[in-house]
């Protein structure tokens, strides 16, 4: 049984000193078999532990994590949470799991510290300004809050932002999704597997997943469950959210995925008193920033140039992320950047993700989220429990099928979400 | 940051170059009967090594050249430099 979190618990709490705490969540052995295992313990593959729990009463289930949860990319993106897409799909998808970031809190009794403080797209050429009408004017038909800014408004947002005339880049206008937003990342992480693990789920830590254990041949061939580091586990079903790494947990099954793997950096300086209390986007300049509750300013831009697994991020893209952010607000040259990191992304072509049936029974992917997966941890998890429950695949989730590359039917966001991603 | 040897103007920094995915990929004929599963492969499917990759490269900001180079893709070790129309090199594989 969890214990309920309250101001009220951290106050008798400190009566004893803070002693009396117990885990958050069950570090658990595996069993020899399950209903479902997830194999990722980041935030979608905990989600998906958790609404397979609470949506579908499915509990006989394990997350498998290689080293510890919201490790990977969980731990590393710049905590945006937005619903900006300029196709109905992609707005329907991305919508719904801002929604549920909107109750989440409050629905896991783990504060994940959503701040719904808005995300700035800005404009810096006619060009810009003429896309972002468009595009702002796509998401309020597709039912997204967006709203057009002059170049007053942007800077009654954001008096610091370089508005001399002077800049390389000047800013002409731009638009604000007001619901947009950031979230504690870890807390994600942490809120989701507490919750899933108090109903039951199982979640292994420090667990490898070397290979897949199938019956059958030809058609009939199927996965039956994994063999991991700490032994074999049977599954009716099993499915895979290991951005990064998912080429190679198809390639293990023998199938090919239109993935690639990109390194995607992101930085921050030191911390400093509030100066930022919107998120802000330059497509043109290749940079995002938001100021996160610590006070460090958290910085992010492009893909590196080439496709890696290191982990890491190339210099050359550091350089273009300072200089944007430089270009932008001239006054945070003085601080110092604290620390500099990178995830591995997976990459498709038309930069809309892949959730769901793989040419191999009994086994989900859900992969291909791009440089924006975050965002969509809870509709991820959400329609992945969907169909690993029912059989059927969730009908906000239709559109975003494997098949898409053979039948040509693609969700083009590439061009139209912000970022390069 | 990588230094990348161009095949023309020698050592330069990345950020001269312009990457341009996966080396010697083989579009289907046009007489060829190509079922959409194949055209699609072609379209969108590239391999995604963890290790040696054979690549092509553009030294955009200089020559304006095109020319393939195997990569490793944890390291980054650049293992060979070779023309757009060279096969790729023995002792270069993954």
């Amino acid at each position: 049984m969890r214990q309920h979190y309250s101001a009220w618990k951290v106050l008798a709490a400190s009566a004893s000193g803070h002693k009396d705490w117990q885990p958050a969540w069950r570090d658990a052995e595996p069993k020899s078999r399950y209903d479902i295992v997830i194999i990722g313990g980041g935030g979608h593959g905990l989600a998906t532990a958790y609404y397979l729990a609470k949506n579908h009463g499915i509990t006989n289930v394990a997350v498998i994590e290689k080293a510890w949860i919201g490790g990977g990319n969980t731990g590393r993106n710049t905590t945006v949470v937005r619903s900006n897409y300029l196709y109905p799909e992609s707005a329907r998808l991305y919508d719904f799991s801002v929604k549920l970031y909107e109750d989440l809190s409050r629905e896991l009794n783990f504060n994940i510290m959503f701040s719904q403080r808005g995300v700035v797209t800005l404009a810096h050429s006619r060009h810009d300004l003429d896309n972002m009408t468009q595009w702002a004017n796509a998401m309020r038909l597709n039912g997204v809050d967006s709203e057009l800014l002059d170049a007053r408004q942007v800077q009654a947002l954001m008096p610091r932002l370089e508005m001399s005339g002077a800049a390389r880049y000047p800013v002409l206008g731009g638009f604000i999704q007001r619901r947009a937003g950031t979230a504690r990342h870890d807390a994600v992480a942490w809120g989701y597997a507490r919750a899933a693990s108090a109903m039951g789920v199982d979640i292994v830590q420090n667990c490898s997943v070397n290979d897949y254990l199938f019956e059958g041949a030809g058609n009939e061939r199927k996965v039956v469950g994994v063999r991991t580091s700490k032994g074999d586990i049977r599954a009716d079903r099993v499915a895979v959210a290991v951005a990064g790494a998912s080429t190679q947990m198809a390639d293990l099954a023998g199938f090919r995925l239109p993935v690639t793997s990109w390194s995607l950096q992101a930085m921050v300086s030191e911390p400093v008193k509030p100066a930022l209390d919107v998120a802000v986007l330059s497509p043109s300049l290749g940079v995002y920033l938001s100021q996160s509750d610590k006070g460090e300013v958290v910085m992010g831009g492009a893909l590196d140039r080439f496709n890696s697994f290191a982990q890491r991020g190339s210099f050359a893209t550091t350089q273009d992320v300072i200089a944007a952010t430089l270009d932008l607000f001239p006054t945070l040259g003085r601080l110092r950047l604290m620390r500099q990191w990178a995830g591995t992304v997976d990459l498709v072509q038309d930069s809309s993700p892949i959730l769901g049936e793989t040419p191999v029974r009994n086994l989900y992917f859900n992969c291909g989220w791009g440089t924006g997966g975050f965002k969509a941890i809870p509709v991820g998890g959400w329609t992945m429990a969907h169909v690993l429950a029912t059989g059927k695949t969730h009908e906000l989730a239709e559109p975003f099928q494997l098949d898409r590359f053979r039948t040509g039917r693609l969700i083009d966001e590439a061009a139209a979400s912000g970022i390069a991603h | 940051m990588l230094l990348i040897t161009c095949p023309h103007c020698g050592p330069r920094p990345e950020s001269e170059f312009t990457f341009g995915g996966q080396s010697h990929i083989q579009r289907p004929t046009l007489n060829e009967q190509v079922d959409d599963a194949q055209w699609g492969e072609y379209l969108f499917f590239r391999d995604n090594p963890r290790g040696n990759h054979a690549e092509c490269w553009r030294h955009t900001y200089g020559c304006s050249e095109w020319f393939n180079l195997v990569r490793h893709t944890v390291t980054h070790q650049i293992e060979a430099v070779y023309t757009m129309d060279a096969p790729r090199p023995e002792g270069a594989h993954s």
